[in-house]
């Protein structure tokens, strides 16, 4: 059943043993990872991702003014609620038929891109580093560690650690020198953030038509001058990681196998180009294929299309193992895009919103998320894309397509060249992505810190061109506009974790329809109709084994690395399930807790 | 690693006098299962004055040792482990006093028919289901020192509490009665803002701390249980367009610097320090810098508020009459204070939905 093809075999009777995760700390929301894991064979053979948590947006948004859906679908996350009230203008403004002034995509741009550098730093080096920290690694293999200890890291003179062990001691939760500064620096890009929209979480100055940000040049010099103090830590945390994710290569033959899946990427692209962009959907390919980061879906290394009509029309959210009502037998919101195509029942356009609460059953149905999946007419068949936790689908969407030529970030050649100014350390420096040979957890993690780069030099350009407009006395920010009657619409933008997508249904000037698709429900899907696992799902199940530790002490740090490479939300802490109840002393701290009961 | 020298610090309990009546040790236990975005424990990482981290390594002077107990930032483990301070405190047996802390707003259980759950917080042990968050409030919530709610789902129910929601969520007030009190005799403390300010939190929990050491009365609350000193004045008082308003100048669309009461800005009759304070460390805010104030930390948030975008009611007369300025603008706005200090009538604990939730609907 699963989406990547099996293993190779030569195979022990299998010893399986249950193991499971939940709830899973360090993330967002309510996320819970059941396995059956066979120590004969040292791998996973069977996983189950399930989320117990129903909120309801799709559902209270219905009959309210389409005006307030940015303010409320903010609140959908905790962490990257100014994705989704971005990703709700852009549905609006095409609803509405508006764009924005310039200065206020710029604006908004700036603010996506804090965002990003905060998100991904925090995660990065606050919660998935984590798992490849000394404490960790001499916990789950202390022979991997000593190898550490041994081997020189060559990117010395950027980051400055000595051996590869060394970084691994940077990153011990709570103590280590770049965890620490890691905190430092998302209170830096959060400053950033705030400068630009207002408030974090929960944006205040975003607005369908534009923002209500005061465009005087203090604002970019406050946010600049904070961006420059931390561009050295950007070029650092991209060779430490480098640095660490070739030596498990090198120092573990077959970890490219962890966290493996078929190659099916998604990205719904980001940053709008206020020259090129005017929210019709008619021109959607056009100005979709011109934003800075390109929007693409890719199966098995191919561009299958960067049209976001396309990408689009072949959405469906598809049931099989989640607590909801089906919704074919409704009256469809729409039946014909704005071009005459037709429009699918399983759409979002279409979707009805019904929750029925009942019992988890992982032969039945077993979570609140949904499964969507990408419709490929070439094959018939109904793709669990993932992101590859966001930047992977970002980096190799923008890298094959080749089409982001700008002052700071080119695409060329299947690479992403990211050039940084100097720093107050470090020289001027250009960073090279290369695509990879594959779509696995260490090189979902290897991309975060090149997007957090190629943040910083696109916030560089914004700032150029934001200037220039402030100079020119181009400062407008809104465009007023009237609600419609009747009207569709629909946003495409990257939440930090991956796609995201909202649409939208008005009539008689309310919300008839609403329904935001964030990267999460598309990463943590549980199997569909087709019996085709999610992307958590597949990329755990089959994976192998590394950890030293037998089923009595299995901490399961592969496993955990796998998840957590897709970023499924959140930051901070450490922890991890250890089998039979015994506690792990190193990553225990005492003044935290959980020395009870 | 080890972590053995913060815990000596904090256990020196520098500048406390011997004689104390207050505890050397209490556990934080925070759940953000409800029906939340943990955004308020994302904000929470945000503060710097103080920093979470300070409370917890002992940087501040005179609090008991702090056990923090949050999914999100506790280093403890996962599953089981992670449950075990939750699973001893419902039993009673937790070592220290704790303080629970819940962030989301409470669904209503009683509404669902047969098995089922809306949120939960691991498993129940006997039968592998899903633990729901109501079991674990019922459990713990007669045997916490202080109940804390961070954030305005948690503290009135929110946008999660929004009319037409399938869920019958509520804040934890309206969760556990108006007249509860906790075993050290405390009423629920509620911290309102969607999310939280940083500072706002902290502060308030670092008075709770301080009340626990023994070194400090409870914190002073109002009828909507919101510390006084944070939530007793508007953000009109603290906003620095507000002299806009003073002078009758008002910005007509979102391009203006000026006041922003008639493009939807609710300022003059919301409880919140914001604008003054600024978001963190003194930056960003909402009308101070170009957002509309929506409310966020209001009972009556987010249905009293709404549509967003348009001029509050009494708002045009209020600001019409901006010249004889005085007791009858005051007046007004107290009338309009007390209309949203408020919480809709279909947030209960009744068996029947009443939020007006239509799964078919279509206009």
């Amino acid at each position: 059943m699963t989406t990547t093809e099996s293993r190779p075999t030569g195979r022990k009777p299998a010893q399986l043993v249950d193991m499971s995760w939940d709830p899973i700390t360090r993330i967002i929301g309510n996320l819970g990872i059941y396995t059956k894991i066979d120590f004969a064979n040292r791998e996973v053979a069977e996983c189950h991702s399930t989320s117990s948590l129903f909120r309801g947006y799709s559902v209270f948004m219905k009959g309210k003014d389409p005006r307030d859906a940015g303010f409320i679908t903010s609140r959908i996350c905790g962490i990257c609620g100014d994705n989704h009230t971005t990703c709700s203008n852009y549905a609006q403004q095409m609803a509405y038929g508006i764009k924005p002034p310039p200065m206020a995509e710029h604006i908004t741009n700036l603010g996506e891109a804090a965002e990003y550098m905060f998100d991904h730093t925090i995660f990065q080096d606050n919660l998935v580093f984590v798992d490849f920290c000394e404490a960790m690694v001499k916990a789950t293999n202390p022979t991997l560690l000593a190898r550490a200890e041994r081997t020189d890291a060559p990117r010395g003179e950027i980051h400055g650690f000595r051996t590869i062990a060394d970084i691994m001691k940077a990153f011990n939760p709570f103590e280590g020198e770049v965890y620490k500064e890691a905190l430092r620096v998302s209170r830096v890009t959060r400053e950033m953030f705030c400068l630009m929209e207002g408030r974090h979480v929960h944006p205040s100055t975003l607005y369908p038509g534009g923002v209500g940000t005061m465009p005087q040049p203090s604002v970019f010099t406050d946010y600049l001058s904070r961006l420059m103090h931390i561009i050295d830590f950007i070029k650092k945390a991209v060779a430490m990681n480098d640095d660490v994710f070739d030596f498990f290569y090198e120092a573990l033959p077959g970890y490219e196998e962890v966290g493996r899946r078929r190659i099916l990427l998604g990205c719904w692209g980001a940053w709008q180009d206020p020259a090129v962009v005017d929210y019709r959907y008619a021109s959607m390919n056009e100005w979709g294929k011109a934003m800075y980061v390109t929007p693409g879906v890719i199966v098995d290394g191919k561009l299958v299309t960067n049209n976001l009509i396309d990408i689009n029309l072949n959405m469906r959210i598809m049931l099989g193992s989640s607590y909801y009502d089906d919704w074919v037998n409704e009256q469809p919101f729409v039946t014909h895009d704005p071009l005459g195509n037709p429009v699918d029942m399983r759409h979002p356009w279409n979707q009805t919103t019904v929750p029925v609460p009942q019992k988890r059953e992982f032969d039945g149905n077993y979570s609140w998320v949904m499964s969507p999946r990408w419709y490929h007419q070439e094959t018939d068949k109904h793709l669990a894309l993932d992101t590859g936790g966001g930047p992977l689908a970002r980096l190799w969407s923008t890298a094959l397509n080749g089409l982001v030529d700008t002052r700071y970030v080119k695409a060329v050649d299947g690479k992403v060249r990211i050039q940084l100014p100097k720093g107050e350390s470090l020289p001027e420096t250009t960073l090279e992505w290369s695509i990879p040979k594959w779509s696995n957890t260490l090189e979902r993690d290897r991309a975060r810190p090149y997007f957090v780069a190629y943040a910083a030099a696109m916030a560089l350009q914004f700032l150029e061109e934001s200037m220039e407009l402030v100079r020119a006395g181009e400062t407008k920010v809104f465009q007023d506009f009237e609600v419609p009657d009747e009207a569709i619409g629909c946003g495409f933008h990257e939440a930090v974790r991956g796609v995201l997508s909202h649409h939208l249904v008005i009539k008689d000037k309310k919300i008839a329809n609403y329904h935001p698709y964030p990267p999460t429900p598309w990463n943590a899907s549980p199997r569909d109709i087709y019996g085709t696992p999610g992307p958590y799902e597949d990329a755990v199940q089959g994976q192998p084994i590394f950890e030293e530790n037998g089923p009595d002490d299995f901490k399961g740090v592969d496993i955990m690395r796998t998840v957590r490479s897709f970023d499924p939300c959140l930051p901070c802490g450490v922890h991890m399930y250890m089998g039979k109840g015994k506690t792990l002393d190193v990553v225990h701290s005492p003044t935290y807790g959980a020395s009870h009961g | 690693m080890t972590t053995e020298s913060h815990t000596t610090a904090a256990r020196e309990r520098i500048g406390r006098s011997e004689e104390h009546e207050g505890m050397d040790e209490i556990t934080i236990l925070w759940i953000s299962e409800g029906m939340s975005c943990d955004g308020d424990t994302v904000s929470l990482t945000a503060a710097m004055q103080p920093s979470i981290e300070d409370v917890v390594l002992g940087l501040i002077p005179g609090l008991p040792k702090v056990n923090l107990v949050n999914k999100v930032l506790s280093p403890s483990l996962g599953g089981e482990d992670f449950l075990a301070p939750y699973r001893a405190a419902a039993r009673g047996e937790l070592d220290t006093p704790f303080i629970l802390v819940i962030e989301g707003s409470v669904p209503n259980q009683d509404i669902i028919e047969g098995d089922g759950f809306w949120t939960s917080f691991g498993n129940d042990p006997a039968t592998g289901q899903p633990q729901t968050i109501n079991w674990w409030i019922d459990q713990l919530a007669p045997k916490a020192w202080a109940v804390v709610a961070a954030g305005t789902c948690a503290t009135y129910g929110g946008i999660h509490g929004m009319a037409g929601n399938p869920t019958g969520s509520m804040g934890l007030g309206d969760y556990l009665g108006w007249d509860y009190k906790s075993t050290a005799g405390l009423p629920i403390v509620n911290v309102p803002g969607c999310p939280i300010q940083p500072e706002n939190f902290m502060e308030t929990l670092v008075w709770v701390l301080q009340h626990a050491a023994g070194d400090a009365p409870p914190p002073p609350l109002d009828h909507m249980l919101r510390p006084q000193w944070l939530f007793g004045k508007t953000v009109h008082e603290g906003c620095d367009r507000g002299s806009y308003y003073e002078q009758g100048d008002f910005g007509l669309d979102y391009n203006s610097p000026k006041c922003l009461v008639k493009t939807g800005c609710w300022g003059p009759v919301v409880n919140c320090n914001v604008p003054k304070r600024g978001w963190m460390a003194g930056i960003g805010g909402c009308p101070n810098v170009g957002g509309i104030c929506i409310g966020c930390t209001m009972p009556g948030f987010p249905d009293a508020f709404m549509p967003f975008m348009d001029e509050p009611p009494g708002g045009a007369l209020s600001s019409l009459v901006i010249k004889p300025y005085g007791a009858v603008v005051r007046r007004l706005r107290g009338v309009t204070n007390e209309m949203v200090n408020h919480e809709p009538k279909w947030r209960h604990r009744k068996s029947k939905l009443t939020s007006g939730y239509d799964p078919y609907w279509r206009p």
